[in-house]
C-alpha cells in the first residue's frame, strides 16, 4: 500500500496492519525532519512532489520489494508540503516470514526513494531557502541494488 | 504537448509548467530543450544548464535523445532528494 499526502500520519496505526499477516518479522523505517544541519538550525522544510510520476514510481518500488523479497505485506508513506523539525516524513514497513528480507527489502525502499521518486525538498534556515542537493553517499547506496531495478 | 517544471526550475520561470505547439521538427528532448531555451531569456538562463536538469517523458526519466510526441507530458527537474 502507498500513500502520498500532506498531512501527518499515525505510526502506530500503520503497525497495526502489519501485524494481521502471519509474519515472522516486521521491520519499519521512519524518516523524520532533523533539527539542524552541522552547523545551522532548520526552521522548516518544504517537500515538493511530482504527484502522478510519484505515485507510479512508490508503486514500482513496492512491486519489486514484494517479488524479490516474498513480503507479506508493505506499506509506503510518504508526506509532501511544509514540514516542521522533529515531524515525521517517511514511513516503510515491510513483513516477511524471516528477518532478513524484512530488513533488506525496507532498506532497498529508503535508498530508492531518495533517489529515484520526484520529490524535492527545499530547507528553511535563518529564514532563507535553499534546496536540498543530492547527495554522492545516496546514489552510491542504490548502485548496491542495481541488479534488481 | 505539457510541460511541468520543479524545484529551482519553476521558481526561476515563476511558472510551474506550460501547453505548448511546437514545430514538427521538433522530435526529440534535446531540440525541445534548444527551443524552449528561446521563449524567454528565464527559459535561455534556465536551458542554460542542462546538465544540472532531468527529465521525464511521461513519468519516466529519460536521455536527451529520447523521441517525443505531441500529446507527451515532459517535465524538467532537478536530482530527486526523497525520503
Amino acid at each position: 500500500m502507498i500513500k502520498i499526502q500532506k498531512k501527518n500520519f499515525n505510526f502506530s496505526e500503520e503497525n497495526k496492519k502489519l501485524l494481521k499477516n502471519n509474519s515472522g518479522a516486521i521491520v519499519t523505517f521512519i524518516g523524520v525532519v532533523r533539527g539542524k544541519t552541522k552547523t545551522k538550525k532548520i526552521q522548516s522544510i518544504n517537500i515538493e512532489c511530482y504527484l502522478k510520476m510519484a505515485e507510479k514510481k512508490l508503486e514500482e518500488v513496492e512491486m519489486i520489494a514484494n517479488k524479490k523479497w516474498k513480503l507479506n505485506n508493505c506499506i509506503i508513506i510518504h508526506r509532501y508540503g511544509k514540514i516542521k523539525p522533529g515531524e515525521k516524513i517517511v514511513y516503510i514497513a515491510t513483513s516477511a516470514e524471516h528477518r532478513k528480507n524484512a530488513f533488506k527489502s525496507c532498506e532497498f525502499i529508503i535508498d530508492y526513494l531518495k533517489t529515484k521518486a520526484p520529490f524535492w525538498k527545499l530547507e528553511k534556515i535563518n529564514s532563507k531557502e535553499m534546496y536540498v542537493r543530492l547527495k554522492k553517499k545516496d546514489e552510491k547506496n542504490l548502485k548496491k541494488w542495481e541488479n534488481i531495478i | 504537448m505539457k510541460i511541468l517544471y520543479f524545484a529551482w526550475i519553476r521558481r526561476s520561470l515563476e511558472i510551474s509548467g506550460e501547453t505548448i505547439n511546437p514545430p514538427k521538427n521538433i522530435k526529440n528532448v534535446k531540440s525541445l530543450v534548444n527551443w524552449l531555451g528561446l521563449k524567454s531569456k528565464k527559459h535561455k538562463e534556465v536551458f542554460l544548464k542542462i546538465k544540472s536538469i532531468r527529465i521525464a517523458v511521461n513519468h519516466e526519466v529519460v536521455s536527451l535523445n529520447n523521441k517525443i510526441k505531441q500529446n507527451d507530458e515532459i517535465a524538467f527537474f532537478p536530482p530527486f532528494t526523497g525520503g
